[in-house]
């Protein structure tokens, strides 16, 4: 089916979250749309599943115009939508979930399960979903339970589905599946508005590329388009997508730990045994398919898991079983992963955020009684020092965009004085112009002499940032690298082989780094050497660092930092 | 020991905040959580006054229905529907005149004045004093209020349900009543002694659910329910002993305190009108200091509004969690003290009222801010003292205060509801609000 947008304009407010905007999905194509968090995507999609009635313009379903007053109406039109959250129920089977709301019954209102699990595995088959109807949804991966989604779209006769941001909740295995997915259906007829604002995947599985700023398409493109086109496009201005950042001049120890062992949920502990080091003046990234121990090993260098065994040394002072708040009176700095749940109180106001692990030293507070033209002050230098983007500093921070709220967070724990800068996850969900900044203000910190402790399930920031690699699998680590190996030889690490392994298979499958060579690398520098990989199945497709295409400039050799 | 007629024990009048006592899932509020943190944070000034007037019609409705003589007039509407009418309307508003005079101003009294031969003899005959008694008996039901209302609006702010203000009252007023006729201290001391035994009486049982929930993480919903039950028995048991009971009295009451402990007078002896009161505004703004301007004060809001945020910032939760119950007892020991030291002198059943109750009420209409748990603990004192004015002047039952009550409650608990009624628009969502629709959403 083809679907038309002609001049949707939504206000709200003073603001335009949408300004006539025009857009044809052809049958049978996977149309991106790309945008910024807060371009005004998912204010688009709703209108177009009847969530949001539009101010102005019309939707089109194969020429005729429709009016979609509320999502039944739109389902009944065949468009379908996958949300991000999904909507599933989980302690029902997946057949259940299917048939929510629209139960097929027999006679005297029996439910018809036999023919919803027939249904649903055909779909299954048909399209390689591999969806079992009996399993329970609350037993799935998020991968499968997307997937449950989509059946729920196409049982519903949905040709057009809309899927929103499906892949910031996958892992990128997951991811490729459901790309792999995308296209068995598009091979089937059905259009897909795929909503996302991950450049590589947009390159990688769209058909046409929209892009969407501040409530307007920007432009048109075809996915050959290189990713810094798409990125000055989407951000409005041209972006530096590598990091140019000088050789690492790695000093003293600051971060010592040995042999961590953190107890689990169940008997296998959450860290076995970990050991590693970080210099003044060097990051080591570490990198690891999610959920093998990165996040238990952030919450134990900050205090919050007690240590079973091990040692935990910050410049030589033994820190194993002190409490978070000596750790970072200590000099640790520490970017959580999970920013709005650990790292802010979205209901406080940016300055408050901003004092909240130093509130009560001095100059904030004396005695008990805290000095707020102080934190005022402190917080407005911040503000600026950091480009953070609110109206005032007393703007509560959840009102803040995702970028903006991490700059906040960055602004508190570098802000004081520190040693050490643990950072988790720092630019998850994060726009392609917080990503940059936010990268840029870790190498500073390292240039400053700060250890860094970058942690990433994101294989490209790694590369991007990182001057040694450590990987964990499992709870451990399985091996350290420099930063130039070769994707294949940290994908066999993170899956778990042990560094000699790893090491010579890395060896035996990967040519030399491919397009353009050393200089156009991610680091920009010469000096190391690196070359980046690229096209490769175990580099996750996400955000940002692209491909190095062979027509992009190369950044500054050796003296290209910036400022 | 004997059991003599005690009245009920203490309602169980929270089944809502009773059932987040089941763990919550983590990282998930319970539901109970969020719909209290949407009625203190997702509600606008115009939606509470909105609520207020909306229930005072109500209420005037309930007036005049269940008064008979309007019944009978409805009866024969259709011979006379103009008398039924207006029977009906003279009803509701002789009532809420009636409680107007009972808890603000009565005119009768002004004329009164200028009916005596001087302005002297008036205030002589105490004319004066009978001009400002609504006034003064609204402060003094509305004294206890605030107290009980800091208490659970401060430990609110901090992230818990206090539901146990009705136990501390019970544990001020035992120290501060004993404190009070149990030993003779010089005028002043002994009066600050009380106050500071009261406080303390409260503080602890506030200290014991505290630390309970930090060293094993029982609920202090579960908690401070039961420790209502245990303190109501402990008073009925306390007050039949030696050591509490008024020497030849066989009911439940206690020595009346000595003339040293009672706090002072602050409008002339015929007026009940006392120091608790100022007591009461200058803890209110305290506690305002403390929560807006304090370091304590920030820990317990970041602990309110998010704990894992707290934990990672390097504050100890638990411990705010024992500091913050233990201050918000003491609030409530000091609600006892304004009643046993303030109007009663000596401490029964009737003293113990429903103030720890009330006080989830008022810290509810009053957002959990030290200024609104003020204003709506004089809303309330107001309408129980015109109440009692009420009934007397037209029999029409004090218990009809209560329901108005549960009606402004009911009705800034729903505010889409009272939105939907006046057309209004959704109150710009301020952060916490905002997220906790997220919350819905997600």
């Amino acid at each position: 089916m083809k679907l038309e947008l002609h001049g949707i304009t939504k206000r709200f407010g003073s603001l335009v979250a949408n300004d006539h905007i025009d857009l044809t999905v052809e049958e049978g194509q996977i149309h991106a749309l790309l945008g910024e968090n807060g371009a005004g995507k998912t204010t688009l999609m709703n209108v177009l599943f009847g969530l949001i009635q539009p101010d102005e313009g019309e939707i089109l379903l194969d020429g005729r115009p429709q009016h979609l007053g509320s999502p039944s109406h739109a389902i009944r039109a065949g468009i379908g939508m996958v949300h991000q959250h999904f909507m599933l129920v989980p302690v029902f089977t997946v057949a259940e979930n299917v048939t929510l709301g629209m139960e097929r019954t027999r006679a005297l209102g029996w439910i018809d399960r036999r023919r919803t699990r027939r249904d649903v595995r055909e779909l299954s088959e048909r399209y390689g979903l591999q969806v079992n109807p009996d399993a329970m949804v609350e037993d799935l991966p998020v991968g499968v339970q997307q997937r449950v989604e989509i059946v729920k779209a196409l049982l519903r006769e949905a040709s057009v589905l809309i899927l929103d941001e499906p892949t910031s909740v996958l892992t990128p295995g997951e991811t490729q599946e459901l790309f792999r997915i995308m296209r068995e259906l598009r091979a089937g007829g059905r259009s897909i508005v795929f909503i996302s604002h991950k450049l590589k995947e947009v390159q990688e599985i769209a058909d046409v590329v929209t892009v969407i700023r501040r409530g307007q398409v920007v432009g048109q493109l075809p996915p050959t388009a290189s990713d810094t086109e798409l990125a000055a496009l989407m951000v409005g201005r041209s972006v530096q997508l590598r990091v140019t950042k000088k050789p690492a001049k790695p000093g003293e120890v600051r971060l010592d730990v040995q042999a961590l062992t953190v107890p689990g949920e169940e008997e296998k502990p959450a860290l076995d045994g970990v050991s590693f080091q970080v210099r003044a003046g060097e990051i080591l990234g570490v990198a690891g398919v999610q959920g093998n121990g990165q996040t238990e090993l952030c919450q134990a260098l900050l205090g919050l898991r007690p240590a079973a065994s091990g040692s935990v040394r910050l410049d030589g002072r033994d820190l194993t079983h002190a409490t978070p708040q000596h750790r970072l009176r200590a000099g640790l700095a520490y970017v959580p992963e999970d920013r709005q749940e650990d790292g802010l109180v979205a209901g406080f106001s940016v300055a408050d955020n901003i004092i909240l692990d130093v509130f009560d030293q001095p100059p904030y507070a004396r005695g008990i009684a805290m000095d707020l033209a102080t934190r005022d002050a402190a917080a407005a230098e911040r503000v600026a020092d950091f480009d953070i983007r609110t109206t005032s500093t007393a703007t509560p921070v959840g009102t803040l965009s995702g970028g903006n709220q991490q700059k906040v967070i960055l602004a508190r724990e570098v802000g004081r004085e520190v040693r050490v800068l643990v950072a988790s996850q720092p630019t998850r969900g994060l726009d392609v112009g917080s990503i940059e900044f936010v990268h840029r203000r870790i190498v500073e910190q390292r240039d400053q002499g700060l250890a860094v402790l970058l942690v990433s399930s994101e294989l490209d920031e790694i590369y991007a940032l990182s001057d040694r690699i450590a990987v964990m699998y499992e709870g451990r680590i399985t091996g350290f690298r420099p930063p130039d190996v070769p994707a294949e030889e940290l994908g066999m690490l993170m899956a778990g082989a042990t560094g000699a392994d790893a090491a010579a298979t890395g060896e035996a499958v990967v040519q030399a780094p491919t397009a353009g060579g050393p200089d156009t690398g991610l680091m920009g520098s010469g000096v190391l050497g690196v070359g980046v990989p690229t096209d490769t199945t175990t580099n996750p497709s996400s955000i940002t660092h692209g491909s190095p295409a062979g027509d992009q400039p190369a950044t500054d050799d050796d003296g290209g930092e910036p400022e | 020991m004997s059991e003599p007629a005690a009245p009920p024990p203490p309602a169980a009048a929270e089944p809502a905040a009773a059932e987040d006592a089941s763990s919550a899932p983590r990282g998930r509020p319970p539901v109970s959580r969020v719909v209290l943190d949407s009625i203190l944070e997702g509600n606008s000034v115009v939606v509470t006054i909105l609520a207020i007037v909306v229930a005072m019609v109500l209420g005037g409705l309930l007036i005049a229905f269940t008064d008979p003589d309007v019944l009978r007039a409805w009866g024969s509407f259709f011979s006379d529907p103009g008398y039924a009418i207006s029977l009906a309307w003279d009803t509701a508003w002789g009532a809420y005149v009636a409680m107007f005079e009972g808890a603000i101003f009565n005119p009768h009294t002004l004329t009164a004045i200028f009916h005596q031969a001087s302005l002297g003899t008036a205030l002589h005959n105490g004319y004066f004093s009978a001009l400002f008694n609504p006034l003064s008996e609204t402060a003094v039901n509305a004294t206890p209020l605030i107290f009980t209302g800091l208490s659970v609006g401060l430990a609110f702010r901090a992230g818990l349900f206090n539901i146990g203000a009705a136990g501390q009252w019970i544990g001020g007023a035992i120290v501060a009543t004993w404190l009070g006729f149990g030993v003779s201290l010089p005028p002043v001391i002994h009066v600050v002694v009380c106050v500071l035994g009261g406080f303390v009486g409260g503080a602890v049982l506030g200290w014991i659910v505290g630390e309970l929930k930090a060293r094993t993480g029982a609920h202090e919903v579960v908690v401070t329910i039961m420790l209502n039950y245990v303190m109501y028995y402990f008073l009925s048991y306390i007050l039949g002993t030696k050591a509490m009971q008024q020497p030849g009295r066989t009911d439940l009451i206690s020595p009346v305190i000595d003339i040293d402990a009672r706090l002072w007078h602050i409008a002339g002896p015929s007026l009940r009108i006392n120091a608790a009161f100022l007591l009461a505004l200058l803890t209110a703004a305290g506690v305002w200091w403390l929560l807006e301007r304090s370091t304590t004060g920030f820990e317990f809001r970041t602990v309110g509004a998010n704990p894992s945020a707290a934990r990672t910032a390097g504050m100890s939760v638990e411990k705010t969690w024992v500091r913050a119950m233990l201050i918000a007892g003491g609030l409530a020991g000091l609600a006892a003290v304004a009643v046993i030291q303030g109007t009663d002198y000596q401490l029964n059943f009737q003293s113990y009222g429903t103030y720890g109750f009330d006080g989830i009420t008022v810290a509810l209409l009053g957002r959990a801010r030290p200024l609104g748990i003020v204003l709506s603990a004089l809303l309330f004192g107001a309408l129980h003292a015109g109440g009692v004015q009420m009934q007397a002047s037209t029999q029409i039952p004090v218990d009809i205060v209560t329901v108005i009550q549960s009606l402004i409650v009911l009705f800034v608990a729903a505010p889409p509801l009272i939105r939907a009624m006046f057309r209004l628009r959704k109150a710009k969502a301020t952060g916490l609000s905002e997220n906790v629709a997220k919350g819905w959403n997600a």
